[in-house]
């Protein structure tokens, strides 16, 4: 399985050896670790809790991963996202690519991010001193994903 | 037709509740998010047009046009924020 929710959290050390199995044709691992701030929007967070749609939120990572492998020459895909409780300092989540050269892989790993960011159904709740909030969505992330966009033909 | 309905995040919180099962004529996304309206109150200020909502019919982003058929599952949430 290329996908994975879980509460607890990764080792992304032992993720990556057993992604690559020690295959003499990976010549390139590209890897991203999102981890939980202390704060956001100019406040402090002492806690967050990830909460997401069981069932479609791996359907949509798995459509990320399998467009990924399309657009790029990438062997082995992994994507571990946490959900629940979390507290500034942990790990949210971990995307693993790997491939024969670095240039597919690291073009893939932030796609999926990306993507990820955009299309996969999680949602934050921070606690702040002000009281608890949902984070709202950034409009950069949008704009980080429409650049992966493919450009429109032309109708000429 | 019996359909699954169910709220994410804010919006679960505002309408007070995960889900429930619906009994509805045939419609479509906007068609439905306009029956839910009508019921007033938190239902049609959380519901309301020009709120960024996004919508799943079973699993799968959908559109305002999107057809809701008999036993299908259709998620209403805010936009997503993972990662």
């Amino acid at each position: 399985m290329p996908v994975r929710i879980q509460t607890g959290d990764f080792d992304a050390g032992a993720e990556i050896a057993a992604l690559r199995r020690n295959d003499p044709k990976v010549g390139a691992v590209a890897s991203f670790i999102g981890t939980c701030r202390d704060a956001n929007d100019g406040d402090a967070v002492s806690t967050m809790t990830l909460e997401h749609y069981p069932g479609m939120t791996e359907k949509a990572l798995e459509k990320i991963v399998d467009e990924a492998k399309k657009r790029w020459k990438v062997m082995e895909v992994l994507v571990v996202h946490r959900v629940g409780e979390l507290k500034p300092t942990d790990q949210i989540v971990l995307v693993v690519v790997t491939g024969a050269h670095r240039g597919e892989a690291f073009a893939a790993c932030e796609f999926i991010m990306d993507y990820l960011k955009t299309r996969a159904p999680f949602w934050k709740k921070e606690q702040t001193p002000q009281g608890a909030r949902w984070v709202e969505a950034r409009a950069s992330d949008g704009e980080a994903a429409q650049r992966w966009e493919p450009p429109k033909s032309s109708a000429a | 037709m019996k359909v699954k309905v169910l709220y994410f995040a804010g919006l679960r919180e505002q309408l007070g509740t995960p889900g429930e099962d619906l009994d509805v004529p045939p419609t479509t996304v906007a068609g439905l998010r306009s029956q839910l309206m009508a019921r007033g109150g938190a239902w049609q200020s959380a519901l309301a047009q020009g709120k960024a909502l996004r919508v799943a019919v079973n699993q799968e982003m959908a559109q305002p046009t999107t057809p809701v058929n008999p036993g299908d599952e259709i998620a209403f949430f805010p936009p997503v924020t993972g990662g």
